[in-house]
């Protein structure tokens, strides 16, 4: 009987830590190692804190901050950046992206070509503000009707 | 109590009102009832922690006896997903996110629910029907004689027992269901199985999915043991008092969860936006 038990405490453990491993993202987590870039948009439509951020389509960090700077009028987003990953140039370019048509929105990293690496704390110099469709939509609409 | 009710004389014009009443007093006078018997069982489970053969045994029966059901149901379910989400997806070119839909699905709500509705008609019932009996044969009052604790020796360690074992069996669940699902998505319809994987990782958060799902199944195990040791304790002890215990305390144990259900998703939605 005690086996028993002890299979079905086994069991459902495996179970749980499959499902923490296997299906949710805790195996893409980081460990919190990393170090925190900053970057400011204009405007950042959907994007949310745990936002992928990624290079060249590869997931090399999170969102793990976003707040409104009053004085500049702009959203800063801190990014946690996994610690491997510690290559990027200054002149590093930070653009929002959504993903497919309707997908989630992120952040994509584009390296420059400076010889200098970012650090803890540094902020993005360039960055493209995220694609709001409804602007898009104004602008040809606008375009059209001055044609 | 019963006499004050009575003083009011069969066919009256009240009756229905009376009986209305006299319903919902005496609702009110098992909740507050079941209440009570919560609160002495939670103070005796301390005492029960340091006889660890007891629970073994409560987990025995309570646990790995369910796992059977457990497994089929999760396995039939995880199934029915697989061929239900690609049915639907298939339409909008999408079923490469069969494995979102299959995860999400389990670890949010199917998991926990229909494991706790599996566990208060296989586990419950037994617990309800068990306890019953021993009320029927007084053996409760052979205990007491014995100065030994009712509470303290077959109460606090079947709570425990419960409230161990339902999350475990709601993961187990989770996990063969996903398992059905891969099997039907990528074993039988061509779904691609990285991503399969893949869309389940990128879409099931750990805290908020996973975890709201845990919350709710140690809650629901709470709930439906609880109910079922009340309705066992509080039982008729006649033979018919017993199966009339046996099936409230599935029915209303079903119920309990499924309302509970709502207000758990609500309240974790709702911190979770």
């Amino acid at each position: 009987m005690e086996a028993w038990v002890g299979l079905f405490v086994a069991a459902g453990c495996v179970a749980l830590f499959m499902l923490a491993m296997k299906v949710s993202n805790l195996s893409t987590i980081s460990a919190g190692d990393g170090y925190e870039i900053i970057a400011r948009f204009g405007n950042i439509g959907g994007l949310a804190v745990r936002s992928p951020v990624r290079a060249s389509g590869v997931l090399v960090g999170r969102v793990s901050d976003i707040s409104y700077d009053t004085r500049s009028f702009e959203a800063m987003v801190t990014m946690s950046i996994e610690k491997q990953f510690n290559q990027f140039p200054t002149d590093t370019t930070a653009s929002i992206f959504t993903a497919g048509l309707l997908g989630e929105q992120y952040v994509s990293l584009t390296p420059g070509a400076e010889e200098e690496v970012m650090k803890q704390g540094d902020t993005i110099m360039f960055s493209d503000s995220a694609m709001v469709l409804e602007r898009i939509i104004g602008k040809i609409v606008t375009d059209k009707l001055s044609e | 109590m019963k006499t004050e009710m009575q003083t009011v004389t069969a066919g009256s014009w009240l009756d229905p009102l009376v009986h209305a009443g006299r319903r919902a007093f005496s609702f009110l006078e098992r909740t507050g009832r079941a209440g009570l018997f919560l609160l002495r069982v939670l103070q005796s489970i301390p005492s029960v922690l340091l006889r660890p053969g007891l629970i073994m045994q409560q987990l025995f029966s309570v646990g790995v006896l369910t796992i059977v059901i457990v497994l089929v149901a999760g396995a039939f379910v995880g199934l029915v997903l697989g061929l239900q989400g690609y049915n639907v997806l298939v339409r909008f070119n999408a079923e490469a996110s069969l494995g979102t839909f299959v995860g999400l699905t389990l670890v949010r709500e199917l998991g926990p629910v229909v494991t706790a509705l599996l566990f208060a008609g296989r586990a419950g019932s037994a617990l309800t029907a068990e306890l019953g009996l021993m009320k029927a044969t007084e053996q409760f009052s052979g205990l007491e004689m014995m100065a030994v604790d009712p509470y303290k020796r077959v109460l606090a360690p079947r709570m425990l027992a419960g409230f161990i074992s339902m999350p475990l069996l709601a993961g187990i669940f989770s996990a063969v269901g996903v398992l059905g699902g891969y099997f039907i998505g990528v074993g039988l319809l061509g779904v691609d199985a990285g991503a399969y994987w893949a869309q389940m990782q990128n879409s099931v958060d750990f805290y908020e999915d996973l975890m709201t799902g845990f919350w709710k199944s140690l809650a629901f195990g709470f709930a439906a043991t609880w109910v079922a040791l009340f309705e066992g304790y509080d039982a008729e002890p006649t033979a018919e008092g017993v199966g009339r215990a046996t099936t409230r305390s599935v029915v209303s144990a079903s119920l309990l969860v499924l309302g509970l259900n709502f207000v758990l998703t609500a309240l974790l939605l709702e911190t979770n936006p």
